[in-house]
């Protein structure tokens, strides 16, 4: 995060720019992290709707992806959680149909991926 | 062409409104400010004006419509007195902080309690340090043109900040004047059109405004705040010489009047001021020497300017029209400020008159000059005009 | 009809880095909302959790102009906005198309913020009012509203030896909301994102005010584990605790009605806020509870069947 602007350097009046909490990362937040399993995924977007910090990206596509039993899974997929902004609520691995998304210690989690 | 008309101080703002023309104007009624928002509303129903007028609730959702459209872009206005000046007190305190340029007439009004629906300048008077600019009018006329001096301050790019306009409740708003109104085509060109540089409509170029600024960032906010209103000092004169060129008056911080040579003056607000200059001629054709100073931009105040004018009086009454119970009152406060820093000190006496809208007449005031002429002055003392008991 | 995978192919109106709860629904209701107007949407916002999270200085969660002025005027600064959009189309100042919403809690919709509402109603302005309904001042720590559901525990009608949590009946805001003859008005739940996403989708059609009144539970304050607020909007529905249904230009039509209404235990157990409830002397809460619900319940299937215009 950058250093904090004198009030000459302020935007007028209180005034943001749209989008600014990009740079605030709430993903330090997290103690559980969410695994997804890609093999088990129906992009049924039930995980994506629910998201509390859209941390769940989505990509169109026309080839498609594979998912669950193999399948091939075309238009709206989601993609890996941003990790950058996911606070690890859960509501994902509680909503998914297929089991797809476990709930482990972050720092299991991230020691896991090292 | 300017036009004479036979006009109520309500009804000269309400003028000044018709030539500015603006995008949007929400109205409550509440004595004595409804003749303003009546007169402008037949101008809407007679295709005089194409306003898009809304007829709000209460005063709350008056200031927080005309907010709401100021920050989409449109040129918003509303009126108010006392109690309405009250209610949207709340939203009033946020609109500087936004930085959006609302002009808002005042009729001033007393504040209850208990409920009073004459002129004292109680309602105004409880706004000053909010980040509003303030400018008092002394009659109908200087009403309708201050009212078009405010739009171009508030929305200069170095000031953006809402203006209050004064009038006296009844006394101005509901006395009828000869008033001077200047030709429409002029008037249209001083006043021009709004160009705000950022604004909601423009959904190309989307900004997000009234955040919440914790400690880290609420001074800074502030303080650039305070900035725009230290160049509205410089650019209420501007404006002013603009606006001159049309109206062929001038717009000063303060006027003063027959001071060249005073012994004696008063500092008196609005109406007031009005009365208190037939008082002076009076003295003066008895071979008393006073004179008077009367304030026209009170926020921000020209401290300054104020204390360069007064210092070289050997005795100052200062006449307030509203009370800051515990305290000096409002006006006089501002006057021992601006004299403070000064090496010569003039004798002060502070004079409470006219609250709920007592009447003041010129034998009052003659008897004010008399008292101060005679040194029997007391500047720590608050007296009082026409105070029964 | 829109499938949840065209809906979630647009870009959320709120971009991530909020500072809201984890486990929080407000997000997920705001971006099914705006992912269902066509055009651009300006927002006006009122003082409350929503508006805290996501506009922390500097840092702001929105991607389109949004508004915030202060606690019970969300309905009024839209006004202006939308009265600004009509003056300023007129004049030919403005080209585009807009719609314009108002988010509020309901602290700020139901209690503080229920004159500006009422006014804008029935001035008919158009534009949409979305209350994010989490039964009480949640930003502020749980204090009771007038949404909060009788019975629950509040720290203002807090349970106690002598206090069983609210006494009172929670108020109407739909029926109040339809009763000002605007042409739509609605219920919605935080878990059913098709059915928000249809109804936003009338309301930004209705020529006139619009309402919608979303379920959003509240991880923080009704006391539950964060990954649950789904369920328990599910659980809200399916007690019939909070009806789907809407008013369409007057007339009701009830879009859920579950064949076995679960027990409304089943929605109370699990919330710290309700667990007072499950001590003996406390029974009678939920037994009044439940005829209530069954009351209401019953009222709004005669409505509906009577096809009776509001």
């Amino acid at each position: 995060m950058s250093e904090k602007k004198g009030w000459k350097d302020l935007m007028r009046g209180s005034d943001l720019p749209p989008a600014s909490s990009l740079e605030y990362k709430t993903g330090s937040w997290r103690t559980l992290r969410p695994i997804w399993d890609p093999e088990k995924c129906t992009h049924c977007m039930i995980c994506v709707s629910y998201c509390p910090d859209m941390a769940i990206p989505v990509k169109v596509t026309e080839e498609g992806v594979k998912g669950f039993g193999g399948r091939v899974y075309k238009g709206t997929v989601r993609l890996e959680t941003n990790f950058d902004y996911c606070k690890g609520c859960g509501i994902c691995a509680t909503e998914c149909p297929t089991h797809a998304i476990k709930m482990v210690r972050e720092e299991e989690a991230a020691k896991a991926s090292k | 062409m300017s036009k004479w008309k036979s006009l109520t101080g309500a009804q000269a703002v309400a003028e000044a409104m018709r030539q500015i023309n603006p995008d949007v104007v929400a109205a409550y009624p509440i004595t004595p400010q409804t003749p303003i928002v009546e007169q402008f509303a037949s101008f809407v129903a007679n295709g005089i004006v194409d306003t898009e007028m809304i007829p709000v609730e209460s005063e709350h959702s008056a200031m927080s419509c005309t907010v709401g459209a100021s920050a989409a872009g449109a040129r918003a206005m509303c009126a108010t007195a006392s109690q309405g000046l009250a209610l949207m007190w709340e939203v009033v305190a946020a609109v500087p902080g936004l930085r959006l340029p609302i002009v808002m007439p005042i009729v001033n009004r007393a504040l209850s309690a208990p409920i009073n629906i004459h002129c004292d300048h109680s309602d105004s008077m409880g706004a000053t340090t909010i980040g509003w600019i303030q400018i008092y009018s002394e009659n109908a006329q200087e009403a309708y043109e201050n009212t078009l001096l405010a739009i171009r301050l508030a929305e200069h790019k170095d000031v953006l900040l809402p203006v209050m306009v004064m009038q006296d409740g009844f006394i101005i708003s509901h006395g009828v004047e000869n008033v001077e109104i200047f030709d429409d085509d002029k008037v249209k060109e001083f006043v021009g059109e709004r160009h705000p540089d950022r604004y909601l409509l423009d959904v190309d170029h989307p900004y997000t405004i009234g955040p919440l600024a914790l400690p880290d960032y609420y001074f800074e906010i502030k303080r650039q705040q305070e900035e725009a209103m230290e160049n509205a000092l410089k650019v209420y004169l501007e404006v002013g010489d603009e606006l001159s060129k049309i109206s062929g008056h001038k717009y000063p911080y303060f006027e003063e009047y027959k001071t060249e040579d005073a012994e004696a003056i008063i500092v008196v607000l609005s109406s007031t001021a009005g009365t208190a200059k037939d008082a002076v001629d009076e003295m003066r054709a008895k071979g008393k020497k006073v004179g008077l100073i009367k304030p026209i931009l009170f926020r921000p105040f020209p401290y300054k300017e104020m204390r360069k004018a007064l210092e070289k009086f050997k005795v100052i009454g200062v006449l307030d029209r509203s009370m800051a119970f515990g305290a000096y009152a409002p006006l006089y406060s501002e006057i021992r400020n601006a004299l403070f820093e000064s090496s010569q000190k003039p004798k002060l006496q502070s004079y409470v008159y006219g609250l709920g809208g007592k009447d003041i007449f010129k034998s009052d005031i003659e008897k004010v000059f008399e008292e101060l002429l005679s040194g029997n002055v007391n500047p720590e003392e608050q007296r009082y005009i026409r105070l029964r008991g | 009809m829109a499938t949840l995978q065209e809906i979630m192919a647009k870009e959320p109106a709120l971009a991530s880095g909020h500072r809201m709860c984890a486990g929080c629904g407000i997000g997920s209701i705001v971006r099914t909302v705006l992912a269902a107007s066509d055009k651009p949407v300006i927002v006006a916002n009122a003082t409350g959790c929503l508006e805290v999270v996501t506009t922390i200085y500097p840092y702001s969660a929105w991607k389109v102009p949004w508004i915030h002025l202060t606690f019970e005027n969300a309905a009024a600064v839209a006004s202006g906005i939308e009265t600004a959009y009509r003056a300023l189309r007129k004049r030919g100042k403005i080209g585009k198309e807009v719609n314009i919403v108002a988010f509020g809690g309901d602290g700020g919709t139901y209690d503080i913020g229920f004159q500006a509402l009422s006014g804008a109603l029935e001035r008919g302005h158009k534009f949409l009012y979305v209350v994010y309904d989490n039964e009480g001042y949640m930003n502020t720590g749980n204090q009771r509203s007038g949404a909060t559901p009788y019975g629950a525990s509040t720290t203002t009608v807090p349970a106690g030896s002598k206090s069983f949590g609210k006494p009172q009946w929670r108020k109407n805001i739909v029926e109040i909301a339809a009763a000002h003859r605007i042409p739509y008005a609605a219920t919605a739940a935080n878990h059913n994102i098709l059915d928000l996403y249809n109804k936003a989708k009338k309301a930004f059609a209705a020529d006139g005010p619009s309402f919608i009144a979303a379920l959003q539970p509240c991880t923080t304050n009704w006391k539950y584990d964060p990954a649950l607020t789904m369920r328990y909007s599910k659980l809200a529905v399916d007690t019939n605790f909070w009806p789907l249904y809407e008013f369409d230009h007057g007339k009701l039509h009830i879009n859920y009605k579950p064949k076995n209404r679960k027990p409304i235990e089943e929605f109370l157990k699990g919330q710290g806020r309700f667990k007072h409830l499950f001590k003996p002397e406390n029974k009678h809460v939920i037994e009044h509870m439940q005829k209530m619900i069954d009351e209401e319940w019953e009222r709004l299937l005669k409505l509906e069947e009577s096809g009776a215009v509001l």
